[in-house]
């Protein structure tokens, strides 16, 4: 269990990480999401006590990660692939953290095998490829045989073979109980794998929930309509109740109706159509709006603070002008 | 607490599974011993040519120590790579990682790499010495003499706490290369101008290898060199000083700043 209090990270006047408070609860996968830049991996490294928060605290089973003793055997973590001297062959960089926290030497031999890196580990890890330095700095997580492990975008730059052995080592972890914590910026990898997820824009907590439900509040159906008479189109569509929202382009979304009840609609007043489709925003357009909706409120100077399931409300969907052409829009989503 | 001899061995497998401990300290004692024998020898060769004054203040072991001037740049380059290398291949938080006791994990490197480079130093001071004295003829000194055994030991210290300076400066920059770029050119030409300056010369009596080396000469103010006002003790006690404020700034860095 890992408990994050308040943890608050500025530099300067800038805020990377903003009273950030929540729980990473054991025997699950926590998904820790944001686009780039939003404060996740300075959140990690508060987590590691590499980086001293400004403010808040952050407690490791009820302690403070300076105070553990042989911190390895608690919590394993990845950061960057490439913390490690590329001078130093594989199974000695993880036998000098070993040592550290007196972990017995065979285990280092033990990972090295659990993340297929036998063959090479007398190799100067200068030499491996960008996967191979994941694998490897995987095995240094896994050598205390922790508790809990963080990791860092571990997909990044892996080719599918390695994100699929990553996912099903994740999954096997946590299906031993293991606290598992991996950061991300997309939303698809997630949806993959985590059980439970954290979302932070701007380095503020936008949503504390579960997957289930995250997948449930924003899946947002909606029908998209195009017209060469769009301007009586829209008047057709308000006297008729529904709320319009103009997607660029000459198209217009309506939520909570069906394409039959607008062809019809459409057809009662003579209008011409040029598309009338079923619509699902995937959920990566959803993780976009709302951390959209953070930039947003935070160029307002408003304050959203206060967690809970965030869910997209009205302004936020209308908001979306800055994320250009709605590409991410499916008709089968994630 | 993570365990402090633990911590040690770590540090140990550290600074021998890495290529450039052994070429900077093989560098540190050749080129300090081939240096200090050639010139030996061609002092032996030229005793007749040197001033009055020179003759007078003659140190036979000082001028075997005459390679540490270059020699000691190799042992700058060692306590920069130990510290520096954390930081340029980002192992540093994976090190501070695993032992988050800033002063354990600073102080255990420190120890161990200290201790090897004294090693290191005393081998190639008394290399130097015996080296030196076989060459110099009949203008040699023994070891037994007075104060020759403190002065070759002396120059052991020296070694060892100039790469124990080092650290504390890299602890301090957090880069290899940044440290090298102002230590290298401080002990080569800075502090070797500087004492020849007038008034700047004052200033440069306490700098930590001015001060340092005086431990080496058996004869005060050997060879017509500047007068000091401190003794061979007191000079390497300067020197202490000043490695104990670059390692406590080091450790204040390490401690403060964001890894």
């Amino acid at each position: 269990m890992i408990e994050l209090d308040g943890l608050t990270k500025r530099y300067g006047t800038k805020t990377a990480v903003d009273h950030l408070s929540f729980r990473v609860r054991p025997g699950m996968i926590t998904g820790f999401l944001g686009p780039n830049g939003a404060g996740k991996s300075t959140t990690m490294r508060m987590m590691l006590d590499l980086d001293n928060p400004t403010s808040g605290t952050v407690r490791i089973d009820g302690r403070h990660y300076r105070e553990l003793d042989e911190p390895l055997k608690y919590i394993g973590a990845l950061l960057d692939a490439k913390a490690m001297h590329g001078g130093r062959s594989a199974y000695n960089n993880l036998l000098c953290l070993a040592q550290s926290n007196r972990i017995p030497r065979q285990r280092v031999d033990e990972v090295l095998d659990l993340v297929g890196l036998t063959a090479v580990a007398r190799k100067k890890s200068k030499g491996f490829s960008l996967g191979m330095g994941q694998r490897l700095g995987i095995a240094s997580a896994l050598l205390g045989d922790p508790e809990i492990l963080m990791f860092d975008e571990p997909v990044n730059g892996l080719d599918p073979e390695g994100i699929h052995w990553i996912r099903n080592l994740m999954k096997s972890l946590a299906a031993e109980g293991r606290t598992i914590f991996v950061s991300s910026h997309l939303m698809s990898e997630m949806a993959l794998t985590a059980d439970h997820l954290i979302v932070i824009g701007q380095g503020k907590l936008l949503a504390d929930t579960s997957m289930a439900d995250f997948i449930q509040q924003n899946s947002r159906s909606f029908v998209r309509l195009r017209s060469p008479q769009q301007e009586r189109l829209r008047d057709v569509l308000h006297g008729a109740g529904f709320v319009v929202v103009e997607a660029g382009n000459g198209t217009l979304e309506v939520d909570g109706a069906t394409t039959e009840r607008l062809g019809e609609l459409a057809a009662e007043h003579q209008l011409t159509l040029h598309e009338l489709s079923a619509q699902r925003a995937s959920l990566e357009e959803a993780f976009m709006q709302m951390t959209a909706g953070a930039v947003e409120y935070h160029a307002h100077g408003t304050d959203v603070h206060g967690g809970g399931p965030a869910a997209p409300s009205g302004p936020v969907w209308g908001a979306d002008s800055g994320w250009g052409p709605r590409a991410g829009s499916t008709t089968e989503g994630v | 607490m993570a365990a402090v001899p633990a911590v040690l061995q770590s540090e140990w497998t550290k600074i021998r599974t890495v290529s450039s401990t052994v070429w900077t300290l093989a560098a540190a004692l050749i080129v300090t011993v081939a240096m200090g024998a050639a010139l030996s020898a061609v002092l032996k060769s030229s005793f007749d040519d040197l001033s009055e004054v020179e003759r007078a203040t003659f140190d036979p072991t000082f001028v075997s120590f005459s390679g540490m001037v270059l020699g000691q740049l190799a042992m700058v380059v060692f306590g920069v790579l130990v510290v520096g290398t954390e930081y340029s291949s980002g192992m540093i938080r994976t090190s501070l990682a695993a032992v988050p006791q800033r002063a354990t994990f600073l102080f255990s490197k420190v120890a161990v790499a200290g201790a090897l480079a004294l090693v290191v130093g005393l081998v190639t001071s008394f290399l130097s010495f015996f080296l030196g004295q076989a060459l110099l003829g009949e203008h040699r000194t023994t070891l037994g003499a007075d104060n020759v055994l403190r002065a070759v030991v002396g120059g052991g210290l020296y070694m060892g706490l100039i790469a124990l300076f080092s650290m504390g400066v890299a602890t301090m920059l957090r880069s290899s290369m940044l440290s090298l770029g102002i230590l290298v050119p401080f002990f080569f030409l800075i502090s070797q101008i500087l004492s020849a300056v007038p008034k700047a010369k004052e200033v440069a009596k306490y700098f930590p290898d001015q001060a340092g080396s005086k431990i080496m000469q058996v004869v005060p103010d050997a060879l017509g060199s500047e007068k000091a006002p401190y003794g061979p003790w007191g000079g390497l006690g300067i020197m202490l000083l000043w490695v104990a404020a670059s390692l406590l700034g080091g450790y204040l860095v390490l401690k403060r700043r964001d890894a």
